[in-house]
């Protein structure tokens, strides 16, 4: 993939984060101030289509970001060549990809 | 400075291509001495043999550029009393370049960059048609003036470290070029000069550290040349006009 398109993505994505993973701090001591239990926290996400939206969003946006880094990572460590590199691009963001939204369903799904 | 109070320097120069060592020499220490007045100094008086390379000596040819005490510099320009550490000099040849012997390092490798990254000109009038007029005060001209002092001597890609991990890269000096002929009114060879700076080699490979900056010799900043192309080759990107 050419280096301006993963460059955009990569700004891209980076800019969908900063806002998510603001709330998503906020919330993380919210919760851990409140105290709330699992239960608690799973009873007011469960069914939420808002939160399932927020971090369907955050987890899309992760994987584009994380999969596009690797490949930075090993194109200037390993050396490895173009198409190597886009095959772990992929292999690495989808594993991220279904990974995050199996965490996802666990805590919206109903 | 003279006679048996002569302040002397622990000079070891690289000998050899890639397979060599450091060589010792003691070379008398003198006022406003510059390393390549050492280096001369050494095949004036002590090995005839040792290769290296300079032409002007007054910092404009850009072809005296070394190693020194692990930092790529200018020679001619640069001050044994500004480098010297603890009364040694260690001089090489320029790194991230072949070598070809002793203190000359092979060139073409950086040049033939300048042409990957369409370092070239490419005219947008012929010879028949007047002169454009440039006002200094446009915002293009003084972009591309920014960019415009550079005098090919390499410090700046024996300074990157992306140059070293990215054999690939076209590192600082050619897309400084590049940036300069972008923000060239006159120029019309702007859609493939951003299509090759968005390419593998091009200004994506740069982290932005700055080592560039900080070494070159005429105080220019690849690293805001780069940064210039970054955005460019994104707008050019997003308006389809490269992919
Ligand atoms: S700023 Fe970019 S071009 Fe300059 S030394 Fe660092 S990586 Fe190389
Ligand atoms: S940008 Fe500076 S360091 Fe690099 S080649 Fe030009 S003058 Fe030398
Ligand atoms: S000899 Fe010309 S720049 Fe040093």
């Amino acid at each position: 993939m050419s280096a301006v398109r993963l460059y955009v993505w990569q700004r891209l994505t980076a800019t969908l984060m900063v806002p998510l993973i603001a709330v998503h701090l906020i919330v993380i001591i919210y919760a851990t101030n409140r105290g709330l239990s699992a239960a608690e926290i799973l009873g007011r996400t469960r069914g939420s289509i808002a939160w399932g939206l927020y971090y369907g969003l955050f987890v899309i946006a992760a994987s584009i970001h994380g999969a596009i880094g690797v490949r930075g990572v090993a194109r200037e460590w390993l050396g490895w060549r173009e198409k190597a590199l886009d095959r772990l691009m992929w292999i690495f963001g989808t594993i991220l990809l279904v990974l995050g939204l199996r965490a996802v369903i666990a805590v919206v799904g109903t | 400075m003279s006679g048996a109070a002569e302040t002397m320097i622990d000079v070891r120069v690289w000998r050899g291509a890639g397979e060599g060592e450091y060589q010792a020499f003691t070379v008398p220490r003198r006022d406003s001495q510059t390393v390549l007045d050492v280096v001369t100094w050494i095949q004036r008086h002590a090995d005839p043999t040792l290769a290296y390379r300079f032409a002007c000596r007054v910092g404009v040819c850009g072809s005296c550029a070394m190693t020194v005490n692990g930092r790529p510099r200018w020679t001619c320009r640069t001050h044994v009393s500004k480098v010297i550490e603890d009364g040694r000099l260690e001089i090489g040849p320029l790194a991230n370049l072949p070598v070809i012997r002793d203190l000359a390092a092979d060139m073409a490798p950086f040049f033939d960059k300048w042409q990957k990254a369409e370092g070239t000109f490419v005219p947008s009038r012929t010879r028949h048609e007047p002169l454009e007029r440039i006002s200094p005060e446009s915002a293009e001209r003084q972009a591309a003036d920014a960019a415009i002092e550079c005098i090919n001597c390499g410090v700046c890609y024996a300074a990157c470290d992306t140059v070293r991990w990215s054999p690939d890269y076209f590192g600082p000096a050619a897309l400084n070029r590049s940036w300069s002929l972008v923000n060239d009114v006159r120029d019309a060879g702007n859609l493939e000069r951003l299509a090759a700076a968005a390419s593998n080699g091009g200004c994506h490979n740069c982290h932005s550290h700055q080592s560039c900056e900080q070494l070159c010799p005429k105080g220019l900043n690849p690293t805001a040349s780069i940064a210039g192309l970054k955005r460019r080759t994104m707008q050019a990107y997003i308006r389809g006009e490269i992919t």
